[in-house]
């Protein structure tokens, strides 16, 4: 068994979990982790959240690393710039190319920018992303009482961010294209309910518009909507979803359509055919999840790293004992996402996966919608998700009963 | 043998994943809030008790020894 080795590209959550699942499986040769951050894995939802009230230290949102996987080679600040994946061979930013054994890639996503007219992407020019604890310790600073917040998307981060940026004193504007805060992930109903809740704690909504032009010379002064608008702001949130950071695998027939299609082995597929040896994982993956179908989908939920990760320890594991491989492979694969938010005193707890329901398929299960409740999320006849507003123990009673477990 | 669970009730939100991966540890109480049932779990529970460590979205949990 000596003498092998697997190199996990991304050093975050996913790459984490990876590595302590080829370990919990019983791997024991190399494993190199290497990452572009300068930091060591750490918990990324609170820095929309309680990290910009407080303590934006690194050691306090690190994770713990089991003991399984203490030898561990890490290595950051160095970004993958090609994988050959016929010759096993990744390189990197510093010039180095390591072969491997088996490849975790782990990259996940970037925040995605504004193309748009105006002063450049950068914090000093008072346009903020949060993707990382560098982009967090940047936003803080702007959030001072009074400071005019421009809060671009109104996702989960933009909510999160929007929410807390108001607690702290700011005069919050939140701008998206939808119709309602969060109403992909909650149907209309329970966003308008979100956004009135917000309403009454001082954010202001404009909805149903875009942005035309950042107005600034070295940092932005105005925001100006394409409806007219013309906010003046302090401080611009762009959290406008995601960008797959998949570059690096160009030009090896994957599939890279949205992140890394992969099959329920969460191997990467070139021409309908899986790659043995390869895993993909976290952000990053888009793949089948037999609980509810077989369409491929990524899921940027917070679960889904650690689930992920786990699996592709097994599977690699597996492959690079040469024993139970087909098994590991053919295991069922069911995991079921979650979610949560915090904004304001408002705690949204979700399983599964609301985005899959019916227009029609929304209905409020128990409690009120004006106050806490359990929403669930219909295909049909079947429960694909249920959002908790509040109600924990109740919305956690609803956790086996969405999509249909495989039964083993 | 056995070892230690030790949860920051500083951070610990009551989310109470932690109790769907360590059941025999970790208990969400009548109240919501959640309860360690066993403070120095049998070796046995040690994987099930880093499951449950793994998916607490506020990392307050530790394990010891």
């Amino acid at each position: 068994m000596g003498g092998q080795r697997v190199l996990v590209v991304g050093a975050g959550l996913a790459g984490l979990r990876a590595a302590e699942g080829l370990r919990a499986h019983g791997y024991t040769g190399d494993i190199t982790v290497v990452g572009d951050e300068a930091w060591a894995p750490y918990n990324r939802p609170p820095l929309s959240k309680e990290a910009l009230h407080g303590d934006l230290a690194h050691e306090k949102l690190a994770f713990r690393v089991r003991s399984n996987a203490a030898d561990v080679t890490w290595r950051h600040g160095v970004a993958a710039t090609h994988a050959d994946l016929a010759a096993r061979l990744v390189r990197f930013d510093d010039g180095e190319v390591m072969g491997y054994d088996a490849l975790v890639a782990a990259t996940g996503v970037r925040a995605r920018r504004l193309q748009i007219p105006g002063p450049p992407q950068t914090a000093a020019a008072r346009r903020h992303v949060i993707r990382t604890l560098d982009d967090a310790v940047g936003l803080r600073a702007g959030l001072v009482p009074g400071a005019k917040v421009v809060v671009l998307g109104a996702g989960f981060i933009g909510c999160e961010v929007a929410a807390t940026a108001t607690t702290l004193g700011c005069e919050v504007h939140c701008v998206a294209i939808d119709p309602y805060p969060m109403v992909r992930p909650l149907g209309p109903e329970l966003a308008a309910e979100l956004q009135r809740r917000h309403e009454k704690h001082g954010v202001t909504f404009h909805l149903g518009v875009g942005v035309a032009e950042f107005v600034g010379d070295h940092h932005v002064t105005d925001v100006v909507l394409t409806d007219g608008t013309r906010l003046g702001t302090d401080v611009v949130v762009e959290a406008l979803g995601s960008r797959c950071n998949d570059e690096w695998l160009d030009g090896n027939g994957l599939d890279l359509d949205d992140g890394v299609l992969t099959d329920t082995a969460l191997r990467p597929v070139r021409d309908g055919a899986p790659v043995d040896g390869v895993a993909v994982v976290g952000d990053l993956a888009r793949f089948p999840n037999l609980r509810f179908d077989d369409r491929a989908l990524r899921v940027e939920h917070w679960s889904i790293p650690t689930d992920t990760g786990r699996r592709a320890g097994a599977v690699l594991a597996a492959y690079l004992a040469g024993d139970g491989y087909a098994d590991a492979v053919a295991a069922r694969w069911d995991v079921l996402p979650s979610f949560w938010s915090d904004q304001f005193d408002i705690r949204l707890q979700s399983y599964g996966m609301p985005g899959l329901a019916d227009a029609d398929g929304i209905r409020v299960l128990e409690g009120d919608l004006s106050d806490e409740c359990v929403v669930g999320y219909h295909r049909g006849d079947e429960l694909v998700g249920v959002v908790g507003v509040g109600m924990l123990r109740v919305v956690n009673g609803y956790r086996d009963r969405v999509g249909h477990p495989v039964v083993g | 043998m056995s070892f230690k669970v030790i949860v920051d009730w500083d951070l610990c939100q009551d989310h109470g994943q932690c109790a769907f991966a360590a059941p025999e540890v970790f208990h969400i109480g009548d109240d919501g809030t959640m309860v360690v049932l066993v403070e120095e779990p049998d070796e046995a529970l040690r994987s099930k008790v880093e499951d449950a460590a793994d998916v607490c979205p506020v990392q307050a949990i530790r394990i010891q020894g």
